[in-house]
């Protein structure tokens, strides 16, 4: 900003070596990061078109042939910046061999610690900091990984959803921390005793909007290992991301009012509507880049080599763009993502996708790690003007007025939400207001100009450190000691924790079920719109499967596989329990007592196993790690395989004359008479059963122990779940001993199993693998159309009913078709 | 599908859905587009596919219980007046409302609200929750790694712990007794946009 043009030449070089070392860092991949070796060489050939200085190489050449020469400045720049990163990294690598450090001590934390050690180092020696770190690199190199990342991979759904909450913790309580510090540290600096009267207000408010940016990760963290509603996650998480950006904008605002030498109220005006084109120019900028990318990325399927790149340029793009016109770069990068996001990802290959979101992830992760450890750095070289009065206020204010700022804040907006933030969720909200890296970035951009620049270096320094290590580091324990206390106070008896989460998930299906969310008139526009205009422009073909849809089908049907192998394994162990627990049961059912260990030991199991509602966004929420959304992908396996368990034992076991219908079949709900009739009846097979099974031979016996177990704890319901599912070999030949269906019983899995079984405890534990394959592949169809985010889907032709649960002949044929990947759905077509 | 079409003349019955769900007409509007919007067919019905075919459901583990929540035994399809009376179970209880007529006990108590759980336990609706009920429902809440005795555990565990006449399943007093610390009202409502 205000440095002299050569050092902003020279600063500039270095820095886009850099740029393109990181750039090549990606795309050299893992290996780099973790061995030294293969960068240095790299760096050589890329750095030497840059380099325009005029090299001593010709006259030394005239000289005499140098078999060996060392040129270390020209290579310096970018070497050290290597070297950095590596030892950053491997700082990171580090931290998680002793994965229970990170747990108890924010990875910010550790790094600002090795960033002060490398620092102490670098003193004692002399060193120069490193110089990455003396201009506006952070601006332009640094921050825009941290945000296209959070950007990139915003959960979008649950973000419109929750907009207002969002918004207003954002801007409002930005607003109100930067007002609110600036005012009472000017009430401060007018007293003569602490020699600070030269601070005026646009100062005062200037460090104040600097400061006001919190970071919530810390708080994130916790709240995700508690398992808190994912609403509140997602406030924290678009409140760190958009306080950002009010922050930057508050920024140029202020710093514009304090280079002013009289202000004056027409300003004040000025400076509120600039706050706004700020704010709007920034989204606008990010809209047109985003449809410009996403239009590019229609025509990149021959060149699937660079696609990712588009992505990164064109948000760059956005940022550097909004940057030269002194607008929200941070807004517009955010915006710039999360409109490109959902048309790119259908428009480039699956591939892509990957790279693209591990490239994001990486350069963010990395510019993160960098900012910290400079940081530490930075706080030992650099020379600090140190005012106890002044920086002391800054903490108290600071935090003072982040309490206040969400009580008040949460007081206002709690009636108009669905869900409310409790008191606990007050306290981690303000608790965990750290400051982070925008703050530092900031704080180091300030201009010259300012007198006290160096008191605000200190000061944002200062309460960078104390709220990372003293907030970051006791925020879990005290927020679980008052999870404790609460749980100790309520002595929670195991019915209360299953119901009260059973009830959760009721209220959740139901609020799901009335669209409660979203404001779902103006998504309906929107997606009309969407499916008009827009998908037509921006999709290539937008009839055609997308990447990300096809790349869900192959985890899904992963998924299937690996369930389906883990509990086969000791298949032949669990029925002899169950049975024996069963027999326990039906003798006298002596009263087992429980210790209370063990009693512990089931809260424990029911608190870490038990669904969470709407587990699909918090995956998002983990800031360093990439989605994870198998928990969704089990529960959607699972039922659909129970569904497909009940309509498969239905169509063996109901005579057709049996007028039950078909919904109840489906949602496996039976009413009342019909089913203790069916109860009766299976019961009687089966006892007959028992004794056929015994007989037949010794190889089908443990088939029909499990029968046995199986048709117990189905007494008297239809199966639902799929634990069982996955012990079904055992059921079918249970199912075969009732004379009618038997032959239809064998059928099936003779059909389902590949090539002719032999023995049939082979047949026992081939026959489930097929079933659920394909059902998995099936449902992947609808789960794919869903994972889209358009929320009601539309689903194109009512898919016929009978295609549910009258499945047996179908089944055949499309077994016999084989590969359930294979298998299209020709006329469903893709739609959102 | 119509927003604009829905305005308060076109339900049916609306007069006497509000007068008796206690929903006002708004919500009833409300509810009605999100009906209208669900019923891909137009037919005025909703069937269990409609259901499914709202995404997050997919997502619940207990999802296909709810549903079949909705639907009394016997019946396929749901009209709109059914659906309304279903989900006037999880309006908040009426404190500050003045309209609470002369109703015997209103589907919005707590009885009510628990009623609605405990139903979803009780597929056979024989009054009880008896331990394979329960097993299924713990199978549907608890995630893969869970092995089948520590789910028999637990759910021996629970039905010891509201068991109080020892026959081995937990009627509906025994649950609401269970339930007695939680506040039911605040657990099991929703406030309804209107």
């Amino acid at each position: 900003m205000g440095t002299s043009v050569l050092y902003e030449v020279k600063t500039e070089r270095g820095v886009f070596c850099m740029l393109l070392l990181l750039y090549l860092c990606c795309s050299g991949g893992k290996c780099e990061l973790q061995e030294s070796q293969p960068a240095q060489p790299s760096n050589r050939p890329t750095v030497k078109p840059f380099n325009n200085e005029p090299q001593a190489f010709p006259e030394e050449e005239r000289a005499s042939l140098p078999v060996f020469t060392m040129d270390y400045p020209r290579i310096q720049v970018p070497f050290e910046f290597t070297l950095w990163i590596l030892l950053a990294s491997f700082a990171k690598i580090g931290f998680h061999i002793y994965h229970k450090i990170t747990i108890w001590i924010p990875e910010s934390c550790l790094l600002i610690v090795i960033g002060l050690i490398v620092g102490g180092i670098m003193h004692t020696v002399k060193e120069e900091p490193p110089t990455a770190l003396s201009s506006n690199a952070f601006f332009l190199y640094m921050l825009p990984p941290i945000v296209l990342d959070s950007g990139y991979f915003m959960p979008t759904r649950p973000f419109f959803e929750n907009c207002g909450t969002v918004l207003w913790y954002a801007v409002v309580g930005t607003l109100w921390n930067s007002i609110g510090i600036g005012l009472s540290l000017f009430a401060i600096c007018q007293f003569e005793v602490f020699g600070l009267q030269d601070i005026n207000l646009a100062e005062n408010l200037l460090f104040a909007a600097i400061i006001s940016a919190v970071d919530p990760v810390a708080a994130l963290n916790v709240f995700e290992d508690m398992g808190v509603n994912e609403q509140i996650y997602i406030v924290i998480f678009g409140e760190g991301l958009f306080n950002d950006a009010v922050t930057v904008a508050l920024y140029s605002m202020f710093s514009f009012l304090a280079d002013m030498p009289v202000v004056e109220s027409t300003d004040v005006f000025l400076g509120v509507a600039r706050f706004f084109v700020v704010a709007f120019g920034g989204v606008f900028f990010g809209l047109v880049f985003g449809f410009v990318a996403a239009f590019t990325t229609r025509f990149t399927h021959n060149v699937r080599q660079i696609e990712p790149l588009f992505i990164f340029m064109y948000s760059y793009l956005a940022y550097l763009v909004a940057e030269c016109f002194a607008i929200s770069s941070v807004l517009a990068i955010i915006t710039c993502a999360i409109t490109m996001k959902y048309y790119v990802e259908e428009n480039v290959s699956q591939r892509s996708c990957t790279t693209i979101r591990h490239v994001v992830k990486m350069l963010a992760t990395v510019s993160e790690t960098l900012i910290f450890f400079f940081l530490g750095v930075i706080t030992v070289t650099v020379e600090h003007e140190w005012n106890w009065a002044y920086i002391l206020f800054t903490l108290v204010f600071a935090f003072f007025w982040r309490i206040i700022g969400i009580l008040v804040l949460t007081q206002i907006i709690n009636p108009f939400r669905t869900i409310q933030f409790k008191y606990k969720d007050q306290f981690g909200l303000a608790y965990g207001g750290l400051r982070g890296a925008i703050c530092f970035a900031l704080a180091f951009t300030l201009p010259d100009s300012i007198n006290r620049k160096d008191l605000f270096v200190t000061g944002s320094i200062a309460i960078i450190i104390c709220t990372v290590f003293i907030q970051g580091i006791s925020i879990r324990p005290i927020v679980e000691y008052m999870n404790i206390r609460k749980t100790n106070k309520d002595k929670q008896t195991i019915n209360v924790e299953v119901h009260t989460r059973v009830m959760e998930h009721i209220i959740c299906g139901v609020e799901d079920l009335c669209g409660q969310w979203s404001h779902y008139y103006w998504k309906d526009k929107f997606k009309k719109f969407n499916d008009r205009v827009l998908r037509r422009i921006l999709v290539r073909d937008h009839r055609a499967e997308s990447s990300i849809v096809s790349l869900y089908k192959k985890l899904e049907l992963q998924n299937a596989i690996d369930l389906l192998d883990t509990p086969i394994g000791d298949l032949s162990a669990a029925p002899s329990i169950i049975s024996l627990q069963d027999e326990k049961k039906e003798a006298s059912r002596p009263k087992k007592k429980f210790m209370a260990a063990e009693v512990r030991n089931m809260h424990d199991i029911l608190s870490k196993n038990m669904y969470k509602i709407r587990q699909k966004t918090m995956a998002y929420t983990n800031k360093y790690n990439l989605p994870d959304e198998s928990r969704t992908r089990e529960i959607l396996i699972r039922r659909h395989a129970s569904i497909r368990r009940t309509v498969r034992a239905g169509s063996f076991r109901d005579p057709p004359e049996r007028n039950i219908p078909r919904s109840q079949k489906y949602y496996s709900l039976q009413p009342g008479g019909d089913l203790e009739a069916a109860f009766a009846l299976r019961r009687r097979s089966h006892g007959s059963g028992s004794g056929d099974v015994d007989h037949l031979s010794a190889h089908v016996q443990f088939a029909g122990a499990s029968a046995r177990s199986s048709s117990r704890s189905l007494v008297p319901m239809r199966r639902l779940n799929t634990i069982e599912e996955i012990k079904n070999p055992a059921e079918q030949p249970a199912v075969s001993v009732h004379p009618p269906p038997r032959s239809n019983g064998e059928d099936a899995l003779n059909k389902t199993g590949p090539g002719s079984l032999g023995g049939s405890s082979l047949r026992g534990r081939r026959g489930p693998v097929p079933a659920p394959r394909r059902s998995s592949s099936d449902w992947v169809e609808e789960d794919a159309n869903d994972s889209e985010d358009t929320g009601e889907r539309v689903d194109p032709p009512q898919l016929p009913p009978p295609r549910g649960w009258v499945p047996e002949n179908q089944d055949h044929v499309e077994n016999g078709a084989g590969n359930a990947l294979i298998r299209q759905s020709p006329h469903r077509s893709m739609r959102f | 599908m119509g927003s604009n079409s829905s305005s308060m003349n076109n339900i049916p019955n609306a007069e006497q859905l509000v007068q008796e769900t206690g929903f006002s007409a708004a919500h009833i509007l409300r509810l009605y587009e999100r009906f209208q919007f669900l019923d891909k067919d137009d037919t005025g019905q909703l069937r269990p596919e409609d259901f499914g075919a709202v995404r997050e459901l997919a997502m619940n583990p207990i999802g296909d219980r709810i549903i079949s929540a909705f639907f009394s035994p016997g019946q396929e399809t749901l009209d709109f007046a059914s659906f309304v009376r279903v989900l006037a179970h999880f309006r908040p209880a009426d404190s500050n409302r003045t309209r609470d007529g002369a109703q015997p006990e209103p589907a919005n108590s707590s009885m009510g609200k628990l009623k609605f759980a405990f139903q979803l336990y009780d597929q056979d609706r024989d009054g009880k929750i008896s331990r394979a009920e329960l097993l299924q429902v713990l199978r549907a809440m608890l995630g893969m790694q869970v092995t089948e005795e520590q789910l028999q555990s637990i759910a021996e565990r629970a039905i010891q712990e509201a068991d109080f006449d020892q026959d081995d399943a937990i009627s509906f007093d025994e649950f609401r007794k269970s339930l007695e610390k939680v506040n039911i009202d605040h657990k099991m409502s929703i406030r309804f946009l209107s």
